[in-house]
């Protein structure tokens, strides 16, 4: 599922680069096909970035550590 | 009217980031540059979203779509709904983790403490900063020329960015992260709501969107299709702009002071949808702006929002847009002078240990100093800034860019080096400074006129002069990577 799920997140950058509607005048939703397409798209992100903290999240859930060094900030 | 709608949403402002500190832990360094590592998921992704957006996703959007048309969105929107969530969720958490474990509060920190080298970080202060001057320029200066055209030059320039840089100082060093936070939240809802009510009621006076468009496929039909008003190759360059999220030291600042890893990820998922809350808007206003007040030339069509507000909408709600246009531009500059200010005084008078040791409140009191300093010099030099200054954020990006494989290359290659580092800063700053001397202010400059913007060859040099530069030095030692890979065998 992990690797599933960063295919569709690799897909999504080849998606935006919609070359295919590049002189495309006709509308959707009453608004031009390449604006609409876009409005899709981030949907799309939000959609995919779900998947994505579910089923592959960067950290080990373990390694969310505790302090090394003592309260305050380093110099 | 207009004037007291804009002061009156500055002591709201001024309320709120007051108030924000009766939620302190303690008055020491943890509490006043992180906020004691204990911001929540609605005000991470609030926070962040409002400290990335500047005043350019009201203004200079809408004026971008008159100029340009729906293409702007592809081109400026859609490529940071998928960066910027993709930079948070595997380098954000990471610094985060790092950040807690080490106790960094700026990256300068993270740079000497992961490759155990002084030069490096110092250079890439130096950077930081210089990439840093124009963009709060642009901040304070925008809010002066707004406040200027709201109030139909009733209102000098000058006061607009006094008024902004007094209460951003006010909160800022008052209350430190946690009243920046708080203040980014409520502006950055407060914009995102003000936004939409403008293009709803500006777009029901015009009949509908449908009878917009359908004005537009007649009078400006070009406007509708990206054709040849963005090139290909510069939509596919442009990937790499929003980049510079990963390197802004204002973001790793916010980054820094979540709660736990898992307070990313509502920023991960909602980031899209707050890009497409305020982008749509923006750009539809822009492009229907033709409609009212076509022939807008130059600096001339970022006022098309405002010239649409005055011919469409009640007075009020001019003073309502000129603060959301206050609230995008303050969610900036508060957390950018906080970032100057927390590595002035940790990775300088801090690190070189200026004026003896310093105790948790000496530093603070000198990163409140260094925010005040750095507001007011902003503040005086917006004072004999000429407006071409605008041109420059996509430059300031373009640095902020070129860095991050400095970034990615502490977090995810244990082979890269200090020298590898240092040779990719230098990269950075001489490409830089030769495409920008190159471009000589002209907006649609590309490198060597292909339509590839320099941004991707800063980047491309900068990967390769971090690789090449570590692979010809002695490799890092164990116990180093120990510290940061965990055990290796």
């Amino acid at each position: 599922m992990r690797w599933l799920v960063l295919l569709l997140l690799a897909a999504l950058f080849v998606l935006r680069y919609d070359f295919w509607w590049w002189a495309e005048p006709r509308l959707v939703f009453g608004l031009p096909i390449g604006l609409t397409y876009h409005i899709a798209f981030c949907f799309a992100v939000t959609g995919v970035m779900s998947l994505v903290v579910r089923f592959a999240w960067p950290l080990d859930d373990a390694a969310e550590t505790e302090p090394e060094k003592e309260d305050g900030v380093r110099s | 009217m207009t004037l007291a709608i804009v002061i009156a949403y500055l002591a709201a402002v001024l309320v709120v980031g007051l108030a924000s500190q009766r939620f302190a832990r303690g008055s020491g360094g943890e509490d006043f540059f992180v906020a004691s590592r204990s911001i929540g998921a609605f005000v991470l992704l609030m926070t962040l979203f409002g400290t990335h957006m500047t005043s350019f996703a009201l203004l200079g959007a809408s004026g971008e779509a008159y100029r340009v048309g729906v293409g702007v969105y592809s081109l400026m929107a859609s490529s940071s709904a998928i960066l910027a969530p993709l930079l948070f969720l595997f380098v954000g958490t990471r610094v985060w983790q790092l950040g807690r474990r080490f106790g960094y509060v700026t990256q300068v920190q993270y740079v000497r403490d992961r490759w155990g080298a002084d030069v490096p970080g110092l250079f890439l202060f130096v950077i930081l900063v210089l990439l840093m001057i124009p963009y709060l320029l642009i901040g304070v200066m925008g809010g002066g020329l707004t406040l200027t055209q709201i109030t139909d030059g009733a209102v000098p320039g000058w006061v607009g960015s006094l008024m902004i840089a007094t209460v951003v100082l006010s909160y800022v060093s008052f209350g430190g992260l946690r009243g920046t936070a708080w203040v980014n939240t409520f502006q950055t809802s407060l914009f995102m709501v003000l936004g939409g009510l403008t293009a709803v009621v500006i777009i029901r006076s015009l009949g509908g969107v449908g009878i917009a468009v359908e004005r537009l496929q007649t009078e400006a039909p070009e406007l509708l299709i990206r054709g040849d008003r963005v090139s290909e190759i510069r939509m596919l360059s442009y990937t790499l702009i929003p980049a510079s999220v990963g390197m802004f030291p204002h973001i790793f600042m916010h980054w820094l002071s979540a709660r736990s890893a898992q307070t990313f990820r509502a920023p991960v998922i909602f980031y899209p949808l707050c890009i497409a809350a305020v982008w749509i808007p923006s750009v539809l206003l822009g492009l229907f702006g033709n409609l009212d007040f076509p022939g807008l030339e130059g600096p001339a069509a970022n006022s098309v929002l405002v010239r649409m507000i005055a011919l469409h909408a009640p007075e009020a709600l001019a003073g309502l847009l000129g603060a959301g246009v206050f609230a995008a531009i303050m969610s900036s500059l508060d957390s950018q002078s906080l970032s100057l200010g927390t590595m002035f005084a940790h990775d300088v008078v801090g690190h070189y240990r200026l004026g003896g040791d310093l105790g948790e409140e000496r530093r603070v009191r000198i990163g409140r100093i260094f925010v005040v300093l750095i507001i007011g010099v902003t503040f005086a030099l917006s004072l004999v800034t000429s407006r071409s200054i605008f041109g420059l954020a996509v430059w300031s990006f373009t640095g902020y860019s070129a860095l991050l494989p400095v970034l990615l290359a502490g977090l995810f290659w244990k082979r890269s080096t200090a020298a590898g580092v240092l040779a990719a800063e230098v990269v950075v700053v001489v490409l830089w400074l030769y495409f920008f001397l190159d471009a000589g202010g002209r907006p649609d400059y590309s490198v060597g006129g292909t339509g590839v913007m320099p941004v991707v060859v800063l980047f491309a040099a900068s990967s390769l002069a971090v690789v090449l530069g570590s692979l010809m030095t002695r490799a890092p030692e164990t116990d180093r990577l120990e510290r940061f890979f965990g055990r290796q065998t």
